[in-house]
């Protein structure tokens, strides 16, 4: 081989590690400022303290894990079977030519920046919740229903591949056996694709809990424990989103050390992604 | 086959309770629930862009495009926010791709599947889901105190870099690997060596693949807020230097809107925001269409 032929070689393979020397400085520098407050404050302190009051030395985080599951979960609850509906009508039901409107104006719909979606949660769902529903409007619900509609492209889309991915004699056995394309779906396509559906669930998640600029503004970002779903709450994200433009010295310790709580979340919930995806290229 | 048995004994899916449903009334309501969620998702992508676009369309005009914003941003136009983003997305773009292609070509052309590709996808693929706050915080602490970069343009865009890389590796390891092996084959074959065969046999076959990557990124960095507001700062002065704090227009929307400055702009903004992700999905569109034309 020629020296010549040697250097993009080389060249190629520190670069191709760009990625990961990134994900270590990312991880290393969150935790080296984070760190210190959770050691001086406690872990337990820090995670399940119900106050948060910077200026008097305060840092519990609870109230706000507390708000970043439960927008997820209503996230989940709300997004996940009308995107794995869609997710269905796009493999099973929809004609070729459907298909090809919707699959990018479902490409779009991820590609909308997410403070127009929280504006728009702002002006449109907001005073709906207030008007017809009940309490301040900016709510657990709000964020939810935000967030549902924003994690719709990340599901729809995992889940078509894994509906797409099924040997085409699962579908065809089922209908030699006279069931319904329902029948089919329900009793065959589902169970088989249920390792790629459940990835798609848990990345949607990931995205539901790392979102800041659409949950800022429809949630009220309130620092007290929520009640209900109807009431103000303040995810990690917010915490962060809002307080950093101000806070130094402790305090943007303390902001930092939410982002390392919110940094273990994501990696937890990735790591489950990244498992069941590749049990589902296993059962193949 | 991991196909449940249990399922596949009820073949008509029912529980017990709803048996008096029969087959094909189940599959009429599945039908119809299933083509009513995909209309109520393209139905509320319509209304998103429609009311975003009918309220903020008629402020857009040739002032608001092209002068500086005054009084917070409370009357002129939003020029130094379309530069912003502009010079932020440009220093992010000239990072990360040259990055990205590079990692996707090493994955792809120059190793075998084994230990060091997997600590590289795992790198990759953990980026991919880091919260853009997080990678604010990161960018903050390492581009703008760390390095002392301060709010400014690089620290912007080399923090967007970071977070765009993975979606550039993806699509373009995807781009690479569609191109049909005998490429290669033949290339090798008539003596060419192997930075040859890429950059003349493969590289042209998968630029548009390449290229509908780079495209998202830049989408990516034209609707990001929380990554560049702790990064390139929120300054209304056209920059003067890649050193020189920014605002871009999405921050811009952002702080508009947030603090009740000006309903009017912050449409505007939205409405121009949105007709560029448009545009920008548009031509990853054509390029996508082109690329799958052209590998049959």
């Amino acid at each position: 081989m020629r020296f010549s032929e040697k250097i993009p070689g080389r060249v190629l393979l520190v670069i191709a590690f760009s990625a990961l020397s990134a994900l270590v400085l990312i991880t290393v520098f969150i935790f080296v400022e984070g760190v210190p407050l959770i050691a001086r404050v406690g872990v337990f302190n820090f995670i399940f303290g119900m106050k948060w009051a910077p200026s008097q030395g305060a840092f519990g985080i609870f109230p706000m894990i507390v708000g970043s599951l439960s927008v997820t979960l209503g996230a989940i609850i709300l997004g996940v079977p009308i995107a794995l509906c869609c997710a269905i009508f796009l493999t099973e039901f929809a004609p070729a030519t459907v298909r090809n409107a919707i699959r990018p104006a479902i490409q779009l719909l991820a590609g909308i920046p997410s403070v127009v979606y929280g504006f728009w949660g702002l002006i449109f769902v907001v005073p709906l919740i207030r008007n017809y529903i009940g309490g301040p409007g900016l709510s657990i619900l709000a964020g939810s229903i935000i967030l549902a509609i924003m994690i719709l492209p990340t599901i729809i889309s995992i889940s078509e591949v894994s509906l797409l991915a099924l040997p085409p004699p699962y579908r065809e056995g089922a209908f030699a056996l006279g069931a319904t394309q329902w029948q089919t779906i329900h009793g065959v396509l589902l169970p088989a694709a249920r390792s790629g559906i459940l990835a798609a669930v848990i990345l949607g998640m990931g995205r539901a809990i790392g979102e800041t600029m659409a949950v800022i503004m429809v949630l009220g970002n309130a620092v007290a424990m929520p009640s209900s779903i109807l009431d103000p709450a303040r995810t990690l994200t917010t915490n962060i989103g809002i307080e950093m433009a101000y806070a130094a010295g402790e305090h943007r310790q303390a902001l930092f050390a939410t982002g390392i709580v919110l940094l273990v979340m994501i990696m937890i919930l990735n790591s489950v992604a990244q498992y069941a995806l590749r049990r589902r290229q296993d059962e193949r | 086959m991991s196909v449940n048995n249990t399922r596949m004994v009820s073949f008509d899916g029912t529980t017990p309770k709803a048996r008096r449903l029969n087959a094909r009334q189940t599959q009429a309501i599945a039908k119809a629930t299933i083509w009513a969620a995909a209309v109520l998702v393209i139905l509320i992508l319509f209304a998103i862009i429609f009311y975003i676009l009918s309220k903020g369309i008629p402020e857009l005009d040739w002032e608001f495009v092209s002068e500086i914003p005054s009084d917070m941003g409370r009357s002129g136009g939003i020029l130094s926010p379309i530069i912003g983003t502009l010079a932020v997305t440009a220093v992010a773009i000239v990072i990360a791709a040259p990055l990205g292609v590079g990692t996707a070509f090493y994955l792809t052309e120059y190793t075998y599947e084994g230990g060091i590709t997997r600590i590289i996808r795992f790198g990759a693929e953990s980026l991919a889901g880091i919260p853009s706050i997080v990678y604010g915080l990161f960018g903050f602490i390492f581009f703008v105190i760390y390095l002392k970069l301060g709010w400014s343009i690089v620290s912007g865009g080399l923090t967007l870099a970071v977070m765009i890389l993975p979606t550039i590796i993806r699509t373009s390891e995807e781009a690479i690997r569609t191109v049909p092996q005998i490429y290669r084959e033949v290339s090798l074959s008539l003596g060419g060596t192997r930075w040859q065969t890429i950059t003349r046999a493969v590289v042209p076959s998968a630029l548009p693949g390449i290229a509908t990557g780079v495209i998202l990124g830049i989408g990516r960095c034209v609707a990001e807020t929380a990554a560049v507001i702790l990064t390139a700062g929120s300054a209304l002065r056209i920059p003067t230097s890649i050193f020189a704090p920014t605002r871009t227009m999405a921050v811009h929307f952002y702080i508009l809107a947030r603090e009740g400055i000006s309903m009017e702009r912050a449409y505007g903004t939205a409405a121009l925001l949105i007709i560029l992700i448009l545009l920008i999905n548009i031509v990853a569109n054509i390029l996508v269409n082109r690329f799958v034309a052209r590998g049959r």
